[in-house]
């Protein structure tokens, strides 16, 4: 079973459509012991990285979330904020992240920007893999993604890097580190492309 | 690279989709539901819904019909109609939008964008500029209710203060090219262009893919919405969802 971290988030819904129709088991949860059960995590995210650890936090499923992550190394996939949080801090707020990954979260610098539009990072960017991973298997790169951000992880280790993106510079949008994964973009709202990664990541 | 975006806007009116002419004369073109299933299987870049008599009646969002319309979207989902509070946008994104645009609210007062924008992330929060020439110069001016009400602003000054308070994306709405598919206000589109960086979006007046082409050779990597173009077909308007393929999209880039 692949539990969908059920925080509040609202792509959630967008997530478990996708497993719906796929006919892959999932729950959406925030039930400890229904995490503990999961074969694969998948932390969802929109919006404000402090908002989102803070949601987090007050679940008191932090401690769980480590443990599961950490110990047992079960794969967990962070979408959009879902990914920013693996790492340790961000620009945008002051609470810690996860700290899975190491890097910290900054704003995408307007000064090299040279046309309009500036921030945020909005449409469908190309998304090129800089490693050969299952996760992309059936992934068409000419079809790209959906990215909604004005924030990207600036990875710490450059190996951790899957995929990168160009807007004013190239950026990590997709990283992975052992047993956790994190894509900048929306999968979820990236048609047939998002369908295959997370077909993929059900697969691992 | 990041390309442009095509996406087709539709209007909600009691409980079905429609298309207005200058805001006016909605016709029946369908079911919101269904039409959102047309656009997943032609893999659109966006999709923008505006339920047009929210604001209209002063009633607050239909929270089940946007419901119903994001678990059905596969793209993203960009929500209008009604917007007037805080937790109304946050109710709009844990439904699963995309973004929440606000209209008439930001106009009359304009503090609630940087409150929205906390909760629910600047990238977010789209405010419309439904657009109209006044009087006998034909000067723009920011109108609202379905352009039944008059505001007296001059977009291109609103369009720099909503930047300045946390704006993630501008709608730019001509309602006097709306629903007369003669090409865009092209110069309505390079005043506030040229006024403010964030992302862009225009709407009102195509009539052809080449239409979207002259924006997107005009403008680079700007939103291009459409109305009429995408549920209409032939001169004697009949109903049919469509949307540009792939191949046909990548002519409009070059």
């Amino acid at each position: 079973m692949i539990a969908l971290i059920d925080y509040g988030s609202g792509n959630i819904n967008a997530i478990a459509n996708i497993y719906k129709r796929l006919n892959i088991e999932f729950e959406a949860t925030k039930d400890p012991h229904k995490l503990q059960k999961a074969q694969k995590l998948i932390l969802p995210g929109v919006g404000d990285f402090d908002e989102t650890m803070e949601l987090l936090n007050n679940l008191g499923i932090v401690e769980t979330l480590n443990e599961l992550v950490v110990e047992k190394k079960i794969p967990i996939l962070g979408v959009c904020v879902g990914m920013q949080i693996l790492g340790e801090s961000s620009e945008e707020g002051k609470i810690k992240g996860f700290g899975w990954i190491k890097g910290k979260v900054r704003k995408i610098d307007e000064a090299l920007l040279k046309t309009k539009p500036h921030l945020p990072h909005m449409g469908w960017n190309t998304v090129n893999p800089v490693k050969k991973d299952p996760v992309f298997e059936n992934v068409n790169k000419n079809n790209g993604f959906y990215f909604l951000h004005s924030y990207y992880f600036d990875c710490e280790n450059q190996e951790d890097i899957l995929a990168t993106s160009d807007y004013g510079k190239t950026f990590a949008s997709a990283i992975k580190h052992e047993n956790v994964y994190g894509f900048q973009f929306h999968p979820e709202k990236s048609h047939q492309n998002g369908v295959e990664l997370f077909k993929n990541f059900a697969n691992i | 690279m990041l390309l442009p975006r095509i996406t087709p806007c539709l209007l909600v009116h009691k409980k079905g989709l429609v298309k207005t002419v200058k805001f006016k004369d909605p016709k029946y073109v369908g079911d919101p539901i269904n039409a959102v299933k047309i656009f997943n299987e032609k893999e659109v870049d966006e999709l923008i819904v505006i339920d047009i008599d929210a604001t209209a009646n002063n009633r607050e969002p239909d929270f089940e019909l946007i419901k119903n319309l994001a678990l059905e979207s596969r793209m993203p989902l960009c929500y209008g109609g009604g917007v007037t509070t805080v937790e109304q946008a946050r109710k709009i994104i844990s439904l699963g939008a995309e973004k929440v645009a606000i209209s008439a609210k930001a106009i009359s007062n304009p503090e609630i964008i940087p409150l929205i924008a906390r909760a629910i992330g600047t990238q977010s929060v789209v405010v419309v500029l439904d657009v109209q020439k006044k009087g006998l110069f034909g000067k723009y001016e920011l109108v609202t209710h379905n352009a039944t009400k008059s505001t007296g602003k001059n977009p291109v000054e609103f369009a720099k203060k909503m930047e300045s308070l946390g704006v993630g994306e501008i709608l730019l709405n001509s309602v006097d090219k709306d629903g007369e598919m003669k090409g865009y206000d092209l110069q309505l589109i390079e005043q506030i262009r040229s006024a403010v960086n964030v992302p862009l979006t225009v709407l009102g007046g195509a009539g052809s893919l080449d239409d979207i082409k002259n924006v997107i050779n005009k403008f680079g990597v700007i939103g291009v919405a459409a109305g009429s173009l995408f549920v209409f077909k032939g001169k004697y308007r009949a109903v049919l969802i469509n949307y540009p393929n792939r191949e046909e999209k990548a002519k409009l880039f070059n």
